[in-house]
């Protein structure tokens, strides 16, 4: 039974259509993997293995008839809303609150007959890159338990890493898909602006959010992006574009494909060891066709900053609903209107929640909107003409992820500014709204993962599939380094 | 105005609620006065998750109240965000637009004091959501949150500071409100809440700087926004003369003690922190869209009252007073084609009709009756089936218990007299008793015919045909 969790999706659903297994096998199987290893790795929030167990009956009965991917089973992080389930943000204001509807792309995860295992751990309200900000629990990496897992979609990486979940969802506003699936050596995806519903997603920065899979291997990850793409019209930011089987795009030839390196991207802050593994992965598509160039994409620099003033203003207005007076926490002592609301937000805020809230609310407010939020808009515009302009040239362009690999849990808590730099790689693609991807390229020193990034023009994922295939197929990092991962 | 060397200086901010069937931002349903929380989703209760979408119908509404008050049409436009907490706003954000409005630069035509033309410019309208409501609960003493208003959609007509005096403002929104309901996007009911109106008022002396102005709220008629506005004038044209400087300030209406108070529950200089809503794409109107919505604009009063003058042969006076209010403009046209009589139906509709609701204190759309029975009332005086003074009778029960004209008036015996020898009989009777009339008759005095003709209208409690009494007393008469 314990090898059921080492298969990958598309595994699993050539075990399930040739009858070598039930789905209530593979959910028993997880059930017990979660049971063992949560202690450990402590990935989940809320476990509903029970629910899925049902279910995963309910579908054996029905046969393969049921959908190519019924009977499977997914972990989601908790800031999607899961009707009838707790959906806490791994906030003590969202402790007890227990959704009245569905996220759009739960419902598409229904429609599959997809069942989930669970609810993942986070940063609060996807605030952080370490997972440490959950006021639920500590996540631990699960290839070093004291390291951090990565955030803010820590949980769901670490439960892919772990075997815990066959897949996930995570969400990505300025790298909490890439970051974590990096620091777990899994492979994420934030797909672009637009292309995923953000409906039923607990709003942290609504112009940057977009919900993504974090898989095993990359055909798991387009499978999973086949399910939740789409237009939604309960979004008005989802796009009306063609739907496509992103599997297609999974071809080992990339003879001809254009790839840029940015070399902004590899400059000062960015371990050695990060820049070594990256510029391998570069030599392995060389060999394989690929037009490699170095090309300048000077936007780093300016990305942190812009986008910690966009998405703090953003959280800052979407964090509001919290007032203790619909539902969430509220705080038991309060003499009036205004003690309700800031002893409510005081008590139940953990502090990254409300210096971002603090943030935004400053950089919004009246004589500093212009200098500040005004300013960073028009950033914003130029990074996207920056991307635009590569993009004109090259089909996909390489970088790392992060400027290093998993760090030890507490090592950043009190440097909020050392935390936010885990960030400069990943933060500029949710500006451009472009999608991006974590590959894992090899580990270092210590034995931990590395994550390349590959990154395409809007609504190009087909290219970052190609590309991280053929790469994959070629060094199969999963088989490699399978010796390496401890736990 | 109390001291003639001060000119008043008002502009309005009005807030119509759109009758669209759902609500601006779901597809919760507007109706009102449902039962708390029965009207709403996860997207009006603010749910944790949950996205605006955008209802078409709003901006269509929007911009045909910009048409209709000759504003233009701006073709690119977006939502904003307006921060403030409350416990009536779920996301702690009303969505509003800031500084891309649908429509700017519009005017009102009203009357000056004077009874000339003068033009109200509008600045701005632009759209927005409602808030919810508290109800004060009894049992705990505490407030409960309604949140069926919470994303009814609003239009906030911003005037400029062109109204001069009460008198201007009454007209000026009473134009208002006729508009919106020509063009059918509000039922504008103040009483249900669904058209309100700030009111800014400042004084100063002719040539000098405008004065700084109080924003009053809490005015639930238009008669009250009239005192209103009468008691800041007197109120700081007193501080003027006293000395006492006025400070820019929101005053709440106190209709029962008659005067303004500051608010006091408002925290000082809000910081709305605007920004543009991004769970929301920017609104882009094409010329066609903007066009088609201009030439399918339902007929303005100013037209509808040339026509009334023009083919109608209506008096200025009348044709006014009808288009006034769409509802009894809607009520004339209709009973008029089912009579074929207007000028009668508009002597009904300025008359009596007018007299009773001013007596109920009822606006033209509560006339409890149907245009059609309007019409068959003035068929029936037309055809002699009863008199005009039956007439009035009709028109009371009307009010009172609404039916069809000819069950009123056969169930009430109304039915006019026409048989020549029942009238003859009446007449006879009348003259019998009255000697000294006829004497009066024949010594010259005319005035004696009514007085007969008022006696037989009593026997008859006014049923006799009038026109047949008199030409059977003039025969009977002059023998």
């Amino acid at each position: 039974m314990e090898d059921i969790t080492k298969l990958t999706v598309h595994e699993l659903v050539e075990k399930l259509d040739a009858k070598e297994l039930t789905s209530e096998e593979i959910v028993s199987a997880y059930a017990k993997r979660i049971e063992d290893k949560e202690k450990d790795v402590g990935a989940f929030v809320t476990v509903t293995t029970d629910k899925a167990l049902e279910k995963a009956k309910e579908v054996d009965k029905e046969g393969r008839e049921a959908g190519s991917l019924a009977g499977i089973p997914i972990g989601i992080k908790d800031n999607l809303n899961t009707l009838g389930d707790k959906t806490t943000c791994s906030s003590k204001m969202l402790e007890n609150y227990v959704s009245p509807y569905n996220a759009t792309v739960v419902e598409k995860l229904n429609d599959e007959k997809i069942m989930s295992l669970g609810k993942l751990n986070m940063d609060e309200f996807a605030m952080g890159s370490s997972t440490e900000n959950s006021a639920i629990k500590i996540t631990h990496n699960p290839w070093d338990l004291n390291r951090v897992p990565g955030g803010s979609s820590g949980g769901s990486a670490a439960a892919v890493a772990a075997d815990m979940v066959p897949w996930a969802l995570g969400s990505d506003t300025g790298g909490s898909i890439r970051e974590p699936s990096s620091f777990c050596g899994v492979v994420g995806l934030k797909p672009t602006y637009g292309l995923v519903s953000r409906y039923g997603l607990v709003a942290f920065a609504s112009s940057l959010d977009q919900i993504g899979p974090i898989t095993k291997d990359v055909r798991d990850n387009a499978m999973l992006l086949n399910v939740i793409a789409g237009h939604d019209d309960k979004d008005s930011t989802s796009y009306d574009v063609e739907k496509k089987d992103y599997t297609e795009a999974l071809k080992t030839d990339v003879k001809g494909l254009k790839i840029g390196v940015p070399k902004q991207f590899f400059g000062e802050g960015i371990n050695e060891e990060v820049k070594a593994k990256i510029k391998e992965a570069i030599e392995v598509y060389k060999e394989m066709g690929a037009e490699v160039e170095e090309c300048d994409l000077d936007v780093a620099k300016y990305s942190l900053a812009t986008y910690y003033i966009i998405a703090c203003a953003e959280a800052s207005s979407n964090l509001g609903r919290f007032d203790g007076i619909r539902y969430g926490y509220r705080a038991k002592n309060f003499k009036n209107l205004k003690e309700l609301y800031v002893n409510s937000r005081t008590e139940a805020f953990g502090p990254e929640v409300k210096r971002r809230i603090i943030l935004g609310t400053y950089v919004l407010s009246s004589g500093y909107y212009d200098a500040y939020y005004k300013k960073a808009q028009k950033v914003r515009t130029y990074v996207k003409e920056q991307f635009d302009k590569c993009f004109a040239k090259y089909d996909v362009l390489i970088t790392p992820v992060a400027p290093d690999t998993a760090f030890k849990i507490g090592e950043k808590v009190d440097d909020p500014m050392s935390m936010y730099l885990a960030d400069i790689c990943t933060v500029s693609i949710n500006i451009a709204s472009i999608p991006g991807m974590s590959l894992p390229c090899g580990v270092d020193s210590k034995g931990m993962p590395i994550g390349m990034q590959i990154l395409a023009d809007r609504f190009n994922e087909e290219k970052i599939y190609n590309a991280a295939y053929a790469y994959e197929q070629k060094t199969k990092f999963r088989d490699s380094h399978a010796a390496e991962f401890k736990n | 105005m109390a001291n003639s060397d001060y000119e008043t200086v008002i502009g309005l901010e009005v807030h119509a609620e759109l009758s669209t069937k759902t609500k601006i931002f779901c597809s919760c349903p507007t109706t009102f006065g449902s039962d708390p929380n029965t009207h709403v989703c996860p997207v009006c209760t603010a749910m944790p998750g949950a996205l605006p979408k955008l209802n078409e119908r709003v901006v269509e509404f929007a911009v045909k109240a910009g048409l209709a008050t000759h504003c233009e049409i701006s073709q690119d436009s977006k939502n904003d965000r307006k921060n403030y907490f409350y416990p009536d706003l779920p996301k702690s954000y009303q969505i509003s637009q800031f500084d891309k409005p649908l429509c700017n630069h519009g005017y009102i035509e009203i009357e000056d004091d004077n009874g000339n033309p003068k033009k109200v410019r509008i600045l701005r309208i632009h759209i927005e959501e409602d808030a919810g409501k508290l109800n004060h609960d009894e049992f705990s003493g505490g407030s409960l949150v309604d949140l069926n208003r919470a994303g009814v959609p609003l239009i906030e007509i911003v005037s400029e500071p062109d109204i001069n005096s009460s008198g201007e403002a009454d007209r000026y929104l009473k134009k208002l409100k006729s508009i919106l309901q020509y063009i059918d996007v509000s039922d504008c009911k103040m009483e249900e809440g669904s058209l309100r109106a700030d009111v800014n008022v400042s004084v100063h002396k002719p040539g000098t700087p405008f004065g700084i102005r109080h924003e009053m709220k809490n005015m639930n008629s238009f008669k009250s926004i009239q005192r209103a506005i009468d008691y800041e004038e007197d109120a700081q044209i007193n501080d003027n003369e006293n000395g006492i400087p006025v400070v820019q300030e929101t005053m709440r209406w106190d209709d029962i003690a008659g005067r303004t108070f500051p608010m006091r529950d408002k925290e000082d200089a809000q910081d709305y922190r605007y920004f543009p809503e991004p769970d929301l794409v920017a609104i882009r109107l094409s010329d066609e869209y903007i066009k088609n919505i201009q030439e399918n604009l339902p007929e303005m009063p100013e037209s509808r009252k040339r026509r009334y003058i023009e083919e109608l042969g209506l008096s200025e006076h009348d044709a006014n007073m009808l288009t006034a209010s769409k509802s009894l403009s809607d009520m004339f046209e209709a009973a008029g084609k089912a009579c074929n009589n207007y000028k009668q139906v508009c002597n009904w509709l300025t008359s009596d009709i007018a007299r009773i609701l001013n007596e109920k204190e009822l606006e033209p759309e509560q006339i409890p009756f149907t245009a059609e029975q309007l019409g068959e009332l003035v068929s029936l005086i037309d055809d002699g089936t009863i008199s005009s003074k039956i007439g009035k009778q009709v028109v009371t029960e009307l009010f009172e218990n609404p039916d069809s004209p000819k069950k009123i008036i056969e169930k009430n015996g109304w039915v006019q007299i026409s048989d020549e020898g029942e009238i003859k009989k009446v007449v006879e009777e009348v003259l019998a008793n009255n000697p000294q009339s006829i004497a009066d008759f024949k010594a010259g005095k005319d005035k004696a015919l009514g007085f007969l003709v008022g006696q037989a209208m009593k026997a008859t409690k006014g049923k006799a045909n009038p026109q047949m009494l008199n030409e059977l007393f003039l025969t009977e008469l002059k023998k």
